[in-house]
């Protein structure tokens, strides 16, 4: 599904990943962990498209398609997801006009029509529930004044309206408490599928106890420097990244 | 006993708009020379064959005017303009009449459509032959019989010359006065045309003044002139102004509106303005100077709506005098500025009467090049007791050319008042910027989404159908603010 071939990309002319190689396939869950600054977040962030970063070699597929030539909100379009390790507020746009407005805006790239109201609620109401999130939630402004439980939620609420191919959760554990810890995880496996993909990317290893990693990889310097199994992430728990 | 009125009659009368264009032709050609003195002045009055009270006003208002000179303190800069090189009496010009939309321009039809303006709309804002529309027709026919029913009064404020002069005596010039200031007098002593309305004691209009206007009103003039009165327990909401975007080759607009609101009645006046602002280099624009004030008595309320998305340059302050015990004034804006526009807009609230409350809610948007400034004055006089005041005022900056500015001016002469004044600005970051477009927003529909957000709280105060219409205007007077 996804492809990344000798990835190069900088940030102010200092190179930060330097030849990354990756393959994930539908149904899998992928690993990202590594210490500060080995380019976990820039690795999410050029995924996604972010203008700041300039990518100077290799490349990023999707299916068969060359993610690079694509705008940001085309990625999202071809059904790439990420969740913010910071999501931003946008004072008085509610939850739901927010979520409406993305679904629609990919609809219009498909061609089609916007979405009728009756199936957009019935949609809200049962992913909401599966995110444990309130009606009234749904009213709010959003990540305005919000926990940072009710933002990690209100993202992974959001990939469950959008159903992406590609999910990539940056930091989703940071500022979690275990109780909104489970029920993020949760939610991100009950919309895991044989045709969708995940990448967790993370400096600990608690949020993998609740999402399991096919497999995990260590990112130092730019650089993928082990892969392994789910047991890499204790491993690098109990013995920090010192020993590879 | 009011005259009845067929749907044929209002018919043959819109059918006749042209005719009366016509009409209006044959006075251009004798079109009055640049310049003004008295006998412009006395032309003008005479043409509009007012009474000698009427014409004696407007001298009077000019013998002001030439004593005063152009104001010069607003955070604007403009070329003034020169008051002697400007015509003072063309009536509405004959639009070239269309056989159908093909023949409009193809950019100004785009606009409508993302406006959402209908396409019977369409074609009277471009000139475009109309054939009768059986479902406007009835709704115009309903209106006007619902008005005369009740005794409301709504016309062309010349009309009510004519017909109420008792009335228009009674309340022209009393909220704003002819020695109010520079364009004030100056559009006292030439004022083209505009609206009269009177809501008589105890009447609640049953319709939203918008409505009506949205099917009748037809092009404004240079110097306009509004007067609305609710007598004792009275109600009106009356909107003025229009979404469509409007050209206009007059440069200087200098409009004044008085609202007189009796005992226990309420007026809510809204507006949306949206003046041509010139080219993508500020040249053309219209420069907007008006006049707004409402006078509100005893436990009366007066709330003042504005969308400001046009004019090159914009200088208003839409105010309340609350006069009476318990009275009630509110301002809810929004200024959008961008390219070169500039506007330098807000309220005053002058607190007279005991138990007085007045709310601000001020919400600019800079773009562009753009220079945007909050001006407000709240005074609490002497003896004015518990008066309460709450003004909030957020501005959105786009880019790193534009300006916003605040200028909150408070006079509290009573211990007894509270004011409090509240100011945030922020920028559209690239941070939420992103956020959206990896949800697949792309960045245009962001600013959007993220202005009508920072916008809601005074859009949400706009009759329904208006609101989502203003909103799409917002999004329209944005378009291409970032590169």
């Amino acid at each position: 599904m996804l492809q990344i071939k000798n990835l190069h990309a900088n940030i102010d002319d200092k190179e930060i990943l330097k030849g990354i190689n990756l393959e994930v396939k539908a149904g899998e869950v992928h690993a990202i962990m590594g210490p500060n600054g080995s380019g976990k977040t820039t690795l999410s962030s050029v995924i996604a498209g972010r203008e700041d970063y300039i990518v100077t070699e290799g490349s990023i597929t999707l299916g068969d398609e060359n993610l690079l030539d694509m705008k940001p909100e085309e990625r999202s379009h071809k059904g790439v997801f990420m969740s913010f390790q910071y999501p931003v507020a946008i004072p008085g746009v509610t939850v739901t006009n927010f979520i409406k407005t993305a679904i629609n805006a990919k609809r219009k790239s498909e061609g089609k029509e916007d979405i009728p109201a009756a199936e957009l609620l019935k949609m809200i109401r049962e992913k909401a529930k599966l995110l444990g999130l309130k009606s009234s939630f749904l009213s709010r402004s959003l990540n305005d004044g919000f926990s940072g439980g009710e933002k990690k939620r209100n993202e992974i609420f959001q990939m469950a309206m959008l159903a992406p191919k590609l999910a990539i959760l940056d930091e989703t554990d940071s500022g979690l408490d275990i109780d909104a810890l489970k029920t993020v995880a949760e939610g991100v496996n009950k919309l895991k599928s044989k045709d969708n993909a995940v990448i967790v990317i993370t400096h600990y290893q608690r949020l993998l106890d609740y999402i399991v990693p096919d497999y995990v990889h260590v990112l130092s310097d730019g650089k993928i420097i082990k892969t392994g199994g789910k047991e890499l992430a204790l491993e690098l728990e109990a013995k920090g990244y010192e020993w590879i | 006993m009011p005259k009845k009125y067929t749907e044929t009659e209002l018919g043959q009368e819109l059918q006749n708009k042209e005719y009366e264009y016509g009409f209006y032709t044959d006075i251009e050609s004798d079109k009055f020379a640049i310049g003004l003195d008295e006998s412009v002045v006395k032309a003008i009055s005479k043409k509009k064959n007012e009474p000698q009270w009427m014409t004696d006003w407007r001298l009077e208002a000019f013998r002001i005017w030439k004593k005063m000179e152009e104001p010069d303190w607003a955070n604007v800069s403009y070329e003034k303009p020169d008051f002697q090189g400007i015509s003072y009496y063309s009536a509405p010009k004959k639009k070239p009449e269309l056989a159908s939309l093909d023949e409009v321009d193809p950019e100004l039809l785009k606009t409508f459509e993302k406006l959402g303006i209908s396409l019977d709309e369409q074609k009277r804002l471009t000139g475009v032959a109309m054939d009768i529309v059986v479902d406007s027709v009835s709704v115009a026919t309903t209106f006007k019989k619902t008005l005369e029913e009740k005794g409301i009064i709504f016309c062309p404020i010349s009309e009510a010359i004519e017909k109420h002069p008792d009335l228009v005596k009674k309340y022209i010039g009393s909220v704003v006065p002819r020695t109010d200031n520079f364009y004030a007098a100056l559009n006292s002593a030439v004022f083209s045309d505009g609206s009269f309305c009177y809501i008589p004691k105890g009447i609640k209009c049953p319709v939203e003044l918008s409505t009506y206007f949205r099917i009748n009103e037809g092009g404004t003039g240079q110097f306009e002139r509004t007067l609305l009165i609710a007598d004792e327990g009275a109600y009106v909401s009356y909107l003025e102004g229009c979404t469509a975007p409007q050209r206009d080759e007059n440069q200087l607009h200098a409009a004044v509106v008085e609202i007189i609101v009796h005992d226990d009645a309420e007026i809510k006046y809204s507006t949306v303005q949206n003046w041509y602002p010139g080219d993508s280099e500020g040249k053309g624009g219209v420069y907007n100077f008006v006049t707004k004030r409402a006078i509100a008595y005893t436990n009366a309320k007066i709330s003042w709506t504005q969308v400001e998305t046009g004019s090159a340059v914009t200088w208003k302050y839409p105010s309340c005098i609350l006069k009476g015990d318990n009275s009630i004034g509110e301002f809810y804006s929004i200024a959008v500025t961008n390219m070169h526009q500039q506007a330098d807009t807000g309220t005053k609230m002058i607190h007279l009467g005991n138990n007085t409350k007045s709310t601000i809610i001020s919400k600019g948007v800079s773009a562009g090049k753009s220079q945007n400034s909050y001006r407000g004055l709240v005074k609490v006089v002497k003896n004015a007791k518990n008066a309460r005041n709450f003004s909030q005022c957020d501005s959105l900056l786009m880019g790193n050319e534009c300006g916003a500015h605040t200028f909150p001016y408070i006079e509290a002469h009573n211990t007894s008042a509270q004011i409090e004044h509240e100011a945030t600005t922020s920028k559209i970051g690239e941070d939420q910027l992103f956020y959206c477009n990896q949800r697949g927003i792309d960045t245009e529909k962001a600013i959007a989404l993220i202005v009508n957000g920072f916008s809601k709280e005074v859009l949400n105060k706009l009759p329904m159908e208006f609101a989502v219409e203003a909103q799409k205007l917002l999004e329209l007077s944005l378009e291409n603010s970032v590169g």
